[in-house]
């Protein structure tokens, strides 16, 4: 027991974890491509055309995972960053800093694909629903997160005033979710709502669970990718880094 | 610890009267950009009366945004701050008084002032009461939320600017129920719930806020 409490220490220094998430990088690419064709697969050619709202649904395979990515991003990001604030582990900040734009890019895909399919089916690219409001907010608090850090130059404060700042965004999601909800609920007559969905068909259920999949490991991968360099970039003026770097020009050459 | 408080924001307050442009510039901010908007969308009464729960609200938000660099700027510049980090007393103390000497400076200021500028959108007497003490009721908030991203942005480059994008997000909830309230009284409606709901974000974020403030302020200053 006590071995393996070392090892996971042992992880939470750079010179450590940089080998580690190289080894690791391949496998998360390889999941996500088989996961991306399995789940693409099963929603173009398996499931079944939707009764109301004919082929145009398919976007959900791509637009239902990303939204669970960008809420559930955010919430890993505020975890990274508040570990880091608490124990003051390095490698804590430079994981929120990785994670920060992979979920602005789910928010962001949400949005966009959500767009799509709106036009569509509503007949409007955006309405002032709960759900859309409070994912456009998610988007501005990565936003604010990522502006926060590259705005100063010290990567300590950068990381620790940036993990003072989703743990307050992190609170605030849920205030703000329901805000929103009861706001939409007194204003607007009941519109079109996300939430009432069909009931959903099996076969959509794990097109949709496979893409979810892909877009986790995804996730991951491009995290650990953004997060060696960033190792790299930070630790520039230590042994192993030169030592790396050394190793990398050698295997050019 | 209360005298502790009650010095700090006595002197936060002298300050700012002995510097009172700055506060009666925030005001008319205020003040200039709502009188824009029946410029920019025409006088209809029935336009303006729909629009002003809204347009008030904003107007408030952006007008407390800019005063907020204030809060500590000032004090990091002439190594005030460093001072009261060192105090005996807790720093969220510190913050506390801070937090109300904004308020009394500018969200009390603007809640007084904002009927006069809903005569000017032809709000109702009933509109124009709800709007005063939604604005009592919501500033405290925006004070306590305020401090955090004040805190955070202090000394870094292009402050500004990321205060409002750190700043405004968080002030959502407030706004809704801020201006959902005043809706609510246009539309013959009771604005109980949204004030009860204003209310329990003001408690909540004044009674909150100091912490991370504090934290940041450390974060800042190390």
């Amino acid at each position: 027991m006590s071995n393996r409490l070392i090892n996971w220490y042992r992880f939470a220094s750079p010179q450590a974890f940089y080998p580690l998430a190289g080894r690791m990088i391949p496998w998360f690419w390889v999941l996500a491509a088989v996961f991306g064709v399995i789940g693409l697969y099963i929603g173009f050619l398996v499931a079944p055309t939707d009764a109301q709202q004919g082929e145009g649904y398919r976007i959900i395979f791509l637009h239902v995972p990303a939204s669970w990515m960008s809420m559930f991003i955010y919430v890993v990001m505020a975890f990274w960053a508040g570990l880091g604030l608490a124990f003051n582990f390095r490698l804590s900040g430079m994981m929120a800093q990785a994670l920060a734009p992979t979920g602005a890019l789910f928010a962001f895909l949400s949005l966009w694909t959500g767009a799509l399919w709106g036009k569509p089916m509503w007949g409007t690219w955006w309405v002032w629903d709960a759900r859309l409001t409070s994912e456009l907010i998610l988007l501005f608090l990565y936003v604010g997160f990522i502006a926060l850090r590259s705005a100063i130059d010290d990567p300590r404060r950068a990381d620790n005033a940036s993990a003072v700042l989703a743990l307050v965004g992190v609170v605030n999601v849920p205030i703000i979710y329901f805000s929103v909800k009861w706001w939409n609920t007194l204003h607007q007559g009941s519109s079109v709502s996300l939430t009432k969905s069909p009931s959903m068909a099996t076969t959509m259920l794990w097109g949709m669970l496979f893409c979810a999949l892909a877009c986790w490991m995804y996730a991951i991968a491009v995290a650990l990718m953004r997060v060696r360099t960033i190792m790299l970039e930070r630790e520039r003026n230590t042994e192993w880094v030169r030592a790396e770097i050394a190793r990398g020009e050698a295997a050019e050459a | 610890m209360i005298a502790f408080v009650r010095a700090i924001v006595a002197r936060d307050l002298r300050l700012a009267m002995r510097r009172r442009s700055d506060v009666v510039s925030a005001l008319f901010f205020f003040i200039i950009v709502v009188s824009l908007f029946p410029l920019g969308v025409g006088p209809q009464p029935e336009l303006l009366r729909t629009l002003a729960p809204g347009v008030l609200w904003v107007a408030a938000l952006l007008a407390t945004m800019l005063s907020l660099p204030r809060l500590f700027a000032d004090d990091l510049r002439d190594g005030t701050l460093e001072q009261l980090l060192l105090a005996p007393q807790p720093l969220g103390l510190t913050v506390i008084g801070k937090v109300v000497a904004h308020w009394l400076v500018c969200g009390l200021p603007l809640a007084l002032l904002a009927p006069v500028l809903g005569l000017q959108f032809d709000l109702p007497a009933d509109g124009l009461k709800t709007l005063t003490l939604s604005l009592l009721i919501g500033t405290p908030a925006l004070s306590g939320i305020g401090a955090i991203g004040a805190a955070l942005t202090l000394g870094v480059r292009g402050s500004g600017v990321l205060l409002s994008l750190l700043v405004l997000p968080l002030y959502i909830p407030v706004l809704i129920f801020g201006a959902g309230a005043v809706d609510a009284v246009a539309t013959g409606m009771a604005s109980d719930a949204h004030l009860s709901l204003l209310g329990a974000l003001a408690l909540g974020g004044v009674f909150f806020a100091p912490w991370p403030t504090a934290a940041a302020l450390r974060i800042a200053l190390e």
